[in-house]
């Protein structure tokens, strides 16, 4: 009787619970897909501010989340300004003032070129697995695709946000939203991915849009123009002397 | 007695030349005690401007801390020494923590510096009674300055995101209880104030502060583990240092316009024994020595010094006065730049201010009147009475 009753209880569960990953299934294979060992970028930032929108040019070349470097291609006021990050340190480079310096203190707060990030979101820790506990919590529709709800507590006081909720793409396994949380239950910032693409044999956003959501405007459009995984990348730009 | 009869008759006989020259060089003697005044006054109502609203009498830093490096704000905070309990109970010493945030004013990105203080300190005079919490609120106090910047008003609540001691993000809203007119800039552009024991609850920094400020010197120089007292003449090094700098880039402004008044009485002298020469002739006849005709033309020289002081005198003293009356108006957004600045400034002017600036005048327009007359020294008397170009 009792065996006839678990095989019941088995056979009414949807099956698409049934095939429910746990937190740290999924996590794994975000990861798969967005990160990999180095990569060459060639993007758009298009920041909405209260006023006005601005677009941004750039190039990036990176090394896992530890090394990248980036160069400003465009509008003409911006072009030349370059951008080195080594690990936990973080040094800019202005043609205007022909001067290099290292963002730190109050500065790691200010916004990158005025958008949705700052430059301490650009240091941020991205090893989830480490630092926060993951739970699914549900499953929703976000833009007719079907995704799992993952809900991310920090297992440890050292991180920057006390919950992490995102909801991750059943199919591709790619984060299409993400919402950072204060420790107050406060929503910080959202992020959104757009315009999936097959790379290779990766998914990967071609635009993301970050919202910094105690600030007034639209966000940033992060939009992917070119990318390439895996490529050499030139040991010369990873060092301070390719900022001048 | 006969050298300053006939300087005077020869000054007098000089008319608009001579009155030129003494309004000149009044003008110098005004300036000079005028931007001295400036540079003091200013220097008092600096100093007893920190002392009151920023440094009381002292303070204890953690060891960590610097002020000029907000890097080091994370790490620079330790519990309150117990020693200290009693003088914070009378409100004698007044404990601040100090952590970085961000306000969101109308939506915008603000960085700032979030401090907490205790509302009841008598320490220094930022109004922290408005911190008293009254309800669910947390009390919040700004400078003036900084309610411009964010267009804040009491009332209004303000969006703060902080980081907590251990790194993670936190956010609220502070509601903006009172604003504080103050001309040190130090304690007012781009802080927020709120108590204490709110900053260190939303840190997690339990009884834990970054600098202690003291009332009285009798809780100065303790020997607390983890602080480092700095006494008034650390803690003003900097506005010491600038004022010098100052009062060293004003010398150079007055120095020039005496140095142009003393230029025109030089001139004057030396066109005066060019064209007397017979009368340094017919004196030196009569059987004056070379010196004492050195000595008439010296003296003539330094009436000029003489008269611009009772010159100088009569325009001067009312405009010095006046001015220490309504004080020199500074120009809006002079106090964004740091400097402890009132609207205006108040000069002080000192007895001895005035000694050296007339010694000053005096002694310099001596100077330039003899060295033209030494000329005097070398003239043959029989050529100069016949008036001969020597």
């Amino acid at each position: 009787m009792k065996t006839i009753s678990t095989l019941a209880a088995i056979l009414c569960i949807p099956g698409s619970l049934m095939a429910q990953p746990s937190g740290d299934e999924i996590l794994d294979r975000i990861d798969s897909n967005m990160s990999s060992g180095s990569r060459h970028v060639i993007s758009k930032m298009v920041i909405h501010g209260t006023r006005n929108t601005r677009t941004i040019e750039s190039e990036t070349w990176s090394v896992g989340d530890e090394k990248a470097y980036t160069e400003y291609l465009a509008p003409a006021r911006e072009k030349g300004t370059k951008m080195l990050k080594l690990e936990d340190k973080l040094w800019i480079y202005s043609p205007g003032t022909d001067r290099t310096i290292q963002i730190s203190g109050h500065m790691l707060r200010q916004s990158v070129m005025g958008s949705d990030l700052s430059y301490e979101d650009m240091m941020d820790d991205p090893e989830l697995r480490k630092k926060y506990d993951a739970a699914v919590t549900g499953s929703e529709e976000i833009n007719g695709t079907e995704c799992w709800v993952l809900e991310l507590t920090a297992n440890s006081p050292d991180v920057a946000y006390q919950m992490r909720k995102i909801w991750v793409d059943k199919q591709r396994y790619l984060p299409l939203k993400e919402e950072l949380y204060a420790k107050s239950g406060t929503l910080l910032k959202k992020t959104e991915l757009y315009d999936i693409k097959k790379i290779g044999n990766r998914w990967y956003p071609g635009k993301i849009v970050f919202k910094d959501m105690l600030k007034k405007g639209d966000g940033t459009e992060f939009i992917v123009e070119e990318i390439e995984f895996n490529v050499d990348v030139p040991e010369h730009l990873l060092s301070k002397a390719a900022l001048r | 007695m006969l050298s300053i009869k006939l300087a005077i008759k020869n000054l007098l006989g000089a008319g608009l030349r001579t009155f030129l020259n003494v309004f000149i060089l009044s003008v110098a003697f005004v300036v000079i005690i005028m931007q001295n005044g400036f540079i003091q006054g200013w220097n008092k109502q600096a100093k007893v401007d920190v002392v009151e609203w920023q440094y009381g009498q002292g303070q204890y830093w953690h060891e960590n801390y610097d002020p000029y490096d907000p890097f080091t704000f994370q790490d620079a905070h330790a519990t309150i020494p117990e020693k200290l309990n009693a003088a914070r109970q009378e409100g004698t010493v007044a404990p601040i923590l100090v952590t970085q945030a961000t306000v969101y004013p109308e939506g915008r990105l603000k960085s700032i510096v979030l401090k907490g203080i205790d509302p009841h300190q008598k320490t220094i005079s930022i109004p922290t009674e408005k911190l008293v919490r009254e309800g669910e609120d947390v009390p919040a106090i700004l400078g003036s300055r900084m309610a411009m910047n964010i267009k804040a008003n009491v009332g209004d609540y303000l969006l703060v995101r902080w980081r907590d001691a251990n790194g993670m993000f936190d956010a609220k809203e502070l509601k903006i209880t009172g604003l504080f007119r103050t001309d040190v800039p130090t304690v007012d552009l781009g802080q927020v104030w709120i108590a204490l024991e709110e900053l260190q609850q939303m840190t997690g920094l339990d009884n834990e502060a970054t600098m202690i400020v003291i009332k009285d010197q009798s809780h100065a120089e303790m020997d607390l583990a983890s602080w480092e007292f700095q006494d008034l003449d650390e803690l003003l090094y900097d506005m010491n240092q600038m004022i010098k700098s100052k009062s060293v880039g004003n010398a150079i402004m007055y120095l020039i316009l005496l140095a142009l008044a003393l230029l025109a009485i030089f001139d004057t002298q030396v066109l005066s024994i060019f064209r007397r020469q017979k009368e340094i002739g017919t004196f030196i006849a009569m059987g004056m020595t070379r010196r004492q005709v050195i000595g008439v033309f010296t003296v003539e020289g330094t009436m000029h010094a003489v008269l611009s002081l009772i010159v100088g005198a009569i325009w001067g003293i009312p405009l010095l006065l006046q001015l220490k009356k309504t004080g020199l108006p500074m120009p809006e957004g002079y106090d964004q730049f740091g400097l402890p600045l009132g609207d205006s400034i108040i000069p002080a002017y000192s007895l001895g201010l005035v000694l050296i600036s007339v010694v000053i005048v005096t002694v310099t327009t001596a100077i330039v009147s003899y060295l033209p007359a030494r000329k005097i020294t070398k003239m043959n008397p029989n050529d100069a009475i016949r008036g001969k170009i020597q």
